[in-house]
């Protein structure tokens, strides 16, 4: 993966596999303390103990099309050889959260790169889920919170509404730029 | 500066053109496999030239969604183009750049791009 906001659209397809209602990206990034932080969180129906600790094991797979599961245990390799950390806590029926932590500095981080687009594509094709995204930086934070979309559009008109998603793709633009002190990501 | 008043006009808009573009089952369907293995070849960017593409000409009954693994990973990014009533067609290692090409002659025109197709792979 060339970018994290790529692992972050891979390991999102779990929270929508797992039949979550409202997924939950949360990314956390500080030049000054030197680490950048992504929660993905969903309240699908979550995992055992087992099967949390199988899903970092690359042939552990649901999938009937591959013996290969790879999309957990690239993202965790992403986080670790950065030297951070990468956990994952699961409940049945209740959800499942993702935590990843990145060293900014070191020489195998992983740029974020195009973290709106992935927003985006998840909201487009994934119309019926509610996403709630956040963002922070040292200079400030947004959030899109889909239901706030979804409260204002009614229920005939859906996110995945070309006028809607260009709406999104420039509030994100916007709002990155602005945490980003202005300046291009 | 994008506020929700604008969101607000957009719904009026939109419920005026609404032709239940959602639940025609006429619509053409773009499918863009986005597993890991779709991602990592560079399925998000094809998936983005489909819905430029596909706004830009206005073209109404045409849905762009992901699907899954199809296992055929080593021909990723793969796009799955169903017209109904036609046959399903399978494009591989597609990118940006091919999709003007694919909407312009598959999708308006129906004219298939075979040397994009699986076909041409094998």
């Amino acid at each position: 993966m060339r970018e994290l906001s790529l692992n972050v659209m891979d390991v999102a397809q779990n929270c929508i596999t797992a039949k979550a209602n409202v997924v939950t990206i949360e990314v956390i990034e500080s030049d000054k303390k030197d680490f950048l932080d992504i929660y993905v969180k969903d309240d699908g129906c979550g995992m055992t103990k087992e099967q949390v600790e199988s899903v970092i094991d690359p042939f552990f797979t649901t999938r009937k099309t591959r013996k290969v599961g790879l999309g957990v245990p690239l993202f965790k390799m992403a986080a670790e050889q950065t030297g951070g950390t990468f956990s994952i806590d699961s409940t049945v029926n209740v959800g499942t959260t993702l935590y990843a932590h990145f060293i900014k500095s070191s020489v195998d981080m992983t740029p974020l790169g195009d973290i709106n687009s992935t927003v985006k594509i998840l909201i487009q094709c994934n119309p019926d889920i509610d996403f709630l995204f956040s963002y922070t930086t040292d200079h400030g934070s947004f959030t899109l919170d889909t239901k706030e979309l979804r409260g204002i559009l009614g229920e005939d008109v859906p996110l995945n509404t070309p006028d809607v998603l260009e709406w999104i793709d420039g509030f994100l633009e916007e709002q990155t730029n602005n945490i980003h002190g202005g300046a291009t990501p | 500066m994008k506020s929700l008043a604008e969101l607000q006009a957009i719904r009026d808009k939109a419920k005026l053109e609404l032709n239940m573009r959602h639940e025609n089952p006429d619509a053409i369907r773009v499918l863009v496999g986005m597993a890991t293995c779709g991602i990592a070849a560079g399925a998000r960017p094809v998936l983005n030239a489909f819905t430029e593409e596909v706004a830009k000409r206005k073209l109404q009954d045409v849905t762009i969604t992901q699907t899954g693994c199809i296992g055929i990973c080593q021909f990723e990014p793969v796009v799955e183009i169903e017209i109904p009533g036609e046959d399903k067609v399978t494009y591989v290692k597609m990118t940006p750049e091919k999709v003007a090409k694919v909407v312009n002659d598959h999708i308006v025109n129906r004219n298939v791009v075979t040397e994009y197709t699986i076909g041409a792979y094998k």
